[in-house]
């Protein structure tokens, strides 16, 4: 029980570093324009592929410092020439652009790529047994990611609190006109906002690939979880993105660790009362979760767990 | 009065011309297609309820479509085994009856909040129902979904809906019925109200509507309608399986309903026609039609926002000024280098995705328009270079004249209603 607990709160964690990684580019993004960005996971999974293709060619490690890059400047060059053309019909429909974006995206990486999973292996410089605990060994890519994700979080961080663009982010962030009179050119601003989130989660999908799967429909699947963290933060919180992060990542890791059903937990009578979901195990019904998380957040807590305006 | 009248024959029109077409396109394969498009139009319609009357974005209306098109094949299935006296036109009203209740609960969840926040509740809840969709097998049926036999139920006047053509009556009874309800709807106070929510909510709340009801109140007619589509599905189909609640059907919807043009009534059902139609011809002929779609929802929301019918509405006060010939010439001059534009990018998208997914099975030769050309030589991909290229500048060269035209033609019309 111990080794599960332990080695399910460090896959959590790790996971929800990884949520987070996104969820912040997506919850600044949204406070500071006002644009929901369906294609944010798109770009996770961009990163992922560039990641793939780099590796493939030259290596790992130039993949993963020049993927991230490379989706940073595709994301700000579709914010200029795209999101700002259309920023002028109103925020429905930037919303919709992104959501073709995503569409697109996913249809150029299934073209590109194929529609199966792509061959995109852990680095042999890393692909060691870091430690074993409980007869369980833990791999270092795993670490690896861990400290990529908490070092990119401390870099955000200092970033943001500690430097004068990060001053100039903040303030834009809640008066944006004050800011634009103060001489800064706002615009750029957004567009530089906009580059370095999915540069971000283009990094997450760099080191997410070899992990997880890198297929083109990772950003489908993912996509709608950066929502649920937002939202469940609190639109616009960094801090708020970043605890709903872990949670999710948490609570997804445990679901499916733990094999209990409703009925096992309260007893027969759950079967009598949920019918088929009574007797589905936790594993099963863990994909639900999030989504019912949402829902009722957005019920008895419509600005989220840290947001400060109601969303 | 002349409005009352002018709109009266439109409906004769089109029940005319639902009992025609069948006669018109015969063939099988436009049967059925045109089954779909009868349901594709009613879904559209109760979408842009949502999104064209009530400010509503929703990434989720698929939910009431499917679960209402699941409830219809229970019910069927019941109804045949048990030999109720229900015969097949009124298993949409089941639909419908469906659609009103999960639109009244999930309405309720949802309709607290309008614009952004709104979007992304329906998308939270679609994704919630797709996430059940999985989990619970006797309702959803799993991979393979449920089926039912339409041609089991009680005979109505003697017709079984065995033969498609009795399907497509059916289909196109229930489609006239809900054009012409939505279409009422829009002429009714309530209607006014919605889009008055929807372009002035603070000002509505000051003149004594409450916003939430009314979006409440738009968000369980759009249900209903939604889910007599989708016991029409069912119906058609005689299949539900759990991807029609799912995400992709949502986007469907929100793209044809949006590319036929969200500001007109009659938007939704041109983009259900011509996006059914190009989904079914186009992915015969090509492999990559999807994202041929995506591109074309791209450039309608960067250029076209009004989409298909709003472009149409431009020209409205031409063509009663009688000045609309004006503009055929310089219509005639700009379709030269669009054409030279799409045609270049197609040749690329066709050549890159030979040669990027086929040519490893199939060599190195494909036909694009019937015409035979080799992907590995560079002559195919510098002809589309020099076609978009060439295109793009004479678009961008004549874009200016083309707005110039207009605005004369429309000067003149007006100045002659004037006169």
């Amino acid at each position: 029980m111990l080794e599960l607990i332990t080695f399910s709160t460090l896959n959590g964690v790790l996971y929800g570093m990884l949520l987070f990684m996104m969820a912040s580019g997506l919850t600044l993004i949204f406070s500071m324009m006002g644009v929901l960005n369906f294609a944010h996971a798109s770009f996770y999974m961009i990163g992922a592929y560039f990641g793939f293709e780099i590796s493939r060619r030259i290596g790992f490690w130039p993949g993963f410092f020049v993927a991230p890059v490379l989706v940073g400047v595709i994301g700000g060059l579709i914010e200029r020439y795209g999101l700002r053309q259309v920023h002028r019909f109103g925020h429905v429909a930037e919303l919709l652009f992104t959501f073709g974006l995503a569409f697109v995206i996913e249809e150029l990486v299934n073209m590109i790529w194929g529609k199966l999973p792509v061959d995109y292996r852990v680095p042999p410089s890393l692909d060691f047994v870091a430690f074993r605990l409980f007869d369980t060994t833990y791999p270092a890519y795993r670490i690896f990611m861990l400290a990529t994700a908490v070092a990119m979080f401390v870099f955000l961080l200092v970033i943001l609190k500690r430097t004068r663009v990060g001053l100039i982010i903040q303030a834009a962030l809640t008066h944006p006109n004050m800011v634009a009179m103060l001489g800064h050119n706002v615009p750029q601003v957004f567009m530089m906002v906009f580059g370095v989130g999915a540069g971000l989660a283009g990094l997450a999908g760099v080191i997410a690939g070899p992990a997880l799967v890198t297929q083109p429909s990772m950003a489908a699947l993912l996509g709608p979880i950066l929502f649920v963290v937002i939202v469940v933060g609190g639109l616009g919180s960094l801090g708020g993105a970043f605890v709903a992060s872990l949670l999710i990542g948490l609570v997804q890791t445990f679901a499916v660790a733990i094999n209990v059903s409703l009925a096992d937990a309260i007893g027969p009578s759950a079967a009598s009362l949920f019918g088929e979901l009574g007797r589905a195990p936790l594993a099963q019904i863990a994909p639900v979760l999030p989504y019912l998380l949402l829902v009722l957040v957005l019920i008895f807590r419509p600005r989220g767990l840290f947001g400060t305006r109601e969303t | 009065m002349m409005g009352g009248i002018r709109i009266l024959l439109a409906f004769v029109a089109l029940a005319a011309g639902l009992a025609v077409a069948p006669y018109v396109f015969s063939s099988g394969v436009a049967l059925t297609m045109m089954s779909l498009m009868g349901v594709m139009i009613i879904f559209a319609l109760s979408y842009n309820m949502l999104l064209g009357q009530t400010g509503l974005l929703s990434f989720g209306h698929a939910v009431y479509y499917g679960l209402a098109g699941f409830c219809a094949v229970h019910a069927m299935n019941l109804i045949a085994a048990n030999k109720l006296p229900v015969s097949l036109p009124a298993v949409p009203l089941i639909g419908a009856a469906a659609g009103l209740f999960f639109g009244l609960i999930f309405g309720a969840v949802s309709t607290r909040r309008a614009g952004t926040v709104f979007a992304m509740i329906s998308l939270g809840l679609g994704e919630l129902v797709a996430a059940f969709a999985l989990v619970l097998h006797s309702f959803f049926g799993g991979e393979e979904g449920i089926a039912a036999n339409r041609a089991k139920l009680a005979p109505f006047l003697g017709y079984k809906f065995g033969p498609q053509i009795q399907v497509y009556y059916l289909i196109a009874f229930w489609c006239l019925v809900c054009i012409v309800l939505m279409y009422a709807i829009t002429r009714t106070p309530f209607g006014r109200m919605c889009n008055a929510v929807r372009d002035n909510p603070e000002r509505a709340e000051f003149i004594g509507y409450s916003t939430q009801r009314v979006r409440f109140q738009a968000f369980v007619l759009s249900a209903v309608f939604a889910g007599v589509a989708g016991s029409l599905a069912a119906i058609n189909f005689e299949l539900m399986n759990s991807q029609t609640v799912g995400a992709a059907t949502s986007g469907q919807v929100l793209l044809m309903t949006f590319v036929g043009g969200i500001g007109h009534f009659a938007g939704p059902i041109i983009g259900a026609v011509l996006v059914t139609f190009l989904q079914i011809s186009l992915s015969d002929i090509t492999k990559a039609w999807m994202l041929y779609f995506g591109l074309l929802f791209i450039l309608v929301v960067m250029y076209a926002p009004g989409g298909i019918a709003g472009w149409l509405a431009l020209h409205r006060p031409l063509l009663r000024g009688g000045r609309i010939f004006k503009l055929v010439p310089i219509y005639a001059l700009t379709a030269v280098p669009l054409a030279a534009l799409v045609l270049g990018c197609i040749l690329f998208i066709e050549l890159a995705h030979h040669m990027l997914v086929e040519a490893q099975s199939e060599g190195s030769m494909l036909s694009v328009f019937k015409i035979a050309m080799n992907g590995a030589k560079i002559g195919p991909w510098l002809s589309a270079l020099v076609l978009f290229i060439g295109g793009a500048l004479g678009l961008r060269a004549l874009w200016p004249r083309v707005g110039d035209a207009w605005a004369l033609a429309i000067a003149d019309s007006s100045g002659k209603a004037a006169a």
